[in-house]
């Protein structure tokens, strides 16, 4: 455990960090004093509204929603024991949009909403693992395809959403789409669901460090693939889907961050998962705080940075694996 | 009590027979040396005596209790097995892929305590591989990588060790020394010992007992000295074998 001790203390000073710089810029910047002062003590002024009432529950938002996708792309990549699955990449974000946008479309909310993306991302996530699965494994570039086209599909089905709604609630919902957390209310479950999602699997930890080598090797060593597996599916769609919820689809996190963790502290998921936690918040929070500021008052989409940061760096890891592994 | 005992294990793969009625008793201490031909079955019956694969019929019975009736992560106490391939999709260090050995018998929110870090150490020691502990298993040869698949299993410390093909990859010297660390601490430590192999001299030279399995669902068992002929083994590989006397032990060659 102390071997990883200088990476925690650095990704909580880094989390902490984050959320000062969230706090502090913006239309009106506030120093540290006046973040401070607005943070623990009762002075009822300019700041500690600012503070309270827009800027504290953006940024919870956006670091709860960083911490469920990088979360729910690590259990993905276990699931797959493949370092390339992501919930974006796969098509899960889109399925669990389709099913939330269709539920937003027919005018309904609430619970609705929540049902119709936690629906979306299951059926997205078993259409495209049943379907490239072969022979007791996944094929990388079957997986991706599949999810590419699955994606693909479910954007058509966006799009038919989009061009039949009326128009207004329409920019709402593209913006929802594009990732973007401007407006919404923070949904206490999504928090709950991180910290449960997070105990669940740090429980199972060390079965999955075992499943990653293997479903032989794991059956070997005494574990029970076919539960575990069930398990992590149905702990990666509810993820993804309380993500989705929170912020639409929101791009590469689940899949930057587990990877750059596992050069740091290798793949052990007792230390993973709480680091892609932290991590996945932090980069989540510091990409909205710049969605929010490059170009103010405009605000970008929240999937817009986070897709400049992914997608150099899944090109780098696609061609990276595959000259190691041509074939595979 | 036997330790393992095998009652009318019949077993087939894509409707070709592996055994018919199969009936063995392995008792602790043994060392039996699986034979047959390429496809015959060999992986096939070690994974089915581990429940790895569960479509047979007949009875296993691990020390008097039916296989059936085990908790997976009981069986992983009482029996480990090297298999032929390894999977490795992120990076892991050397000493935390043997520690991996330790898993069934530590509970769900533990960690490895120091003796289970020493028994790993240990493992390392005898496959010769400390010096190479930190190193990430992806960047190894196939003959170090085996050797980090058999310290694992030594790890696991279980009663049956069972070897798919421990021999692959490695140089003689590694396969002359680990098959003598199986056979002797499997002597020594009460242990059972059965392992898949190629080759017919180190089988005659390591094990205790034999099984062959000669292809059409028929096979031979039994301790060493009665099962090793030219005959039987001219019947299991479908190839004339020569016996040559040497000072110590008959030489096996194909003719």
């Amino acid at each position: 455990m102390h071997k990883a001790l200088p990476l925690f203390i650095t990704l909580t000073l880094l989390s902490a960090l984050s959320f000062l710089i969230a706090f502090s810029v913006g239309s009106i910047n506030l120093s540290f004093d006046q973040i401070t002062s607005a943070l623990f003590s009762n002075n009822k002024d300019i700041a500690q509204t600012i503070i309270w009432e827009l800027r504290a529950p953006r940024a919870t938002i956006a670091f709860v929603t960083g911490g469920l996708l990088s979360l729910a792309g690590l259990l993905m990549q276990v699931l797959l024991r493949n370092p390339l699955a992501d919930p974006y990449i796969l098509g899960i974000s889109s399925g669990s949009s389709v099913l939330a946008l269709s539920a937003m479309a027919l005018g309904l909310t609430g619970y609705w909403i929540t049902a119709g993306a936690f629906t979306g991302a299951l059926l997205s996530i078993l259409l495209v693992f049943g379907l490239s699965h072969r022979n007791g494994s996944w094929n990388p570039s079957r997986l991706l395809l599949t999810g590419v086209v699955i994606a693909a599909g479910w954007g058509a089905m966006i799009n038919f959403i989009l061009s039949t709604s009326p128009d207004k609630p329409l920019r709402g919902m593209l913006f929802w789409l594009m990732g973007d957390i401007n407006n919404i209310t923070p949904e206490p479950s999504s928090l709950v669901a991180l910290i449960i999602g997070t105990l669940v699997t740090l429980a199972i930890a060390r079965q999955l460090n075992i499943l990653s080598r293997g479903d032989l090797q794991a059956t070997a060593l005494g574990v029970s693939v076919k539960p575990l597996r069930i398990t992590l599916f149905l702990l990666a769609s509810c993820l993804t889907a309380f993500a989705v919820i929170q912020a639409g689809s929101v791009g590469f996190i689940g899949l930057i961050v587990p990877h750059m963790l596992r050069l740091i502290i290798g793949s052990d998921h007792r230390l993973l998962i709480p680091a892609s936690v932290l991590a996945g918040g932090s980069l989540l929070l510091i990409s909205d705080t710049l969605a929010r500021t490059i170009i103010a008052p405009q605000q970008l989409p929240l999937g817009v940075i986070t897709a400049f940061i992914g997608v150099p760096f899944f090109l780098y890891l696609l061609n990276k694996n595959f000259d190691r592994n041509p074939l595979k | 009590m036997s330790l393992l005992c095998v009652q009318n294990l019949s077993l087939s793969i894509a409707n070709k027979k592996v055994c018919d009625s199969l009936n063995i008793e392995f008792e602790a201490g043994q060392s039996w040396g699986v034979l047959g031909r390429n496809g015959v079955g060999k992986t096939t019956l070690l994974h089915s005596l581990c429940h790895l694969r569960t479509e047979y019929s007949g009875d296993i019975m691990l020390q008097d209790k039916n296989l059936q009736q085990y908790k997976r992560s009981d069986i992983a106490k009482l029996m480990g097995i090297q298999l032929q391939h390894n999977e490795d999709p992120f990076p892991s260090s050397v000493f935390d892929t043997v520690l991996t050995g330790r898993h069934p018998y530590i509970a769900n929110w533990q960690w490895e305590n120091e003796a289970d870090i020493c028994k790993a150490k240990a493992a390392l020691d005898i496959v010769e591989m400390t010096e190479l502990a930190e190193r990430s298993v992806n960047q190894l040869s196939g003959g170090e990588r085996q050797r980090v698949s058999l310290a694992t299993l030594i790890t696991q410390d279980p009663k049956i060790f069972l070897l798919d093909e421990p021999n692959s990859h490695l140089d003689l010297n590694y396969q002359i020394s680990l098959l003598d660390h199986f056979t002797s601490y499997s002597r020594t430590n009460e242990r059972l010992l059965i392992m898949n192999l190629h080759d017919i001299n180190l089988a005659s030279r390591f094990c205790s007992h034999l099984l062959l399995l000669t292809g059409d669902g028929h096979y031979l068992a039994g301790p060493v000295e009665n099962i090793l002929t030219a005959d039987n083994l001219e019947l299991t590989f479908r190839h004339p074998i020569e016996q040559i006397q040497s000072p110590d032990r008959n030489i096996y060659l194909p003719a």
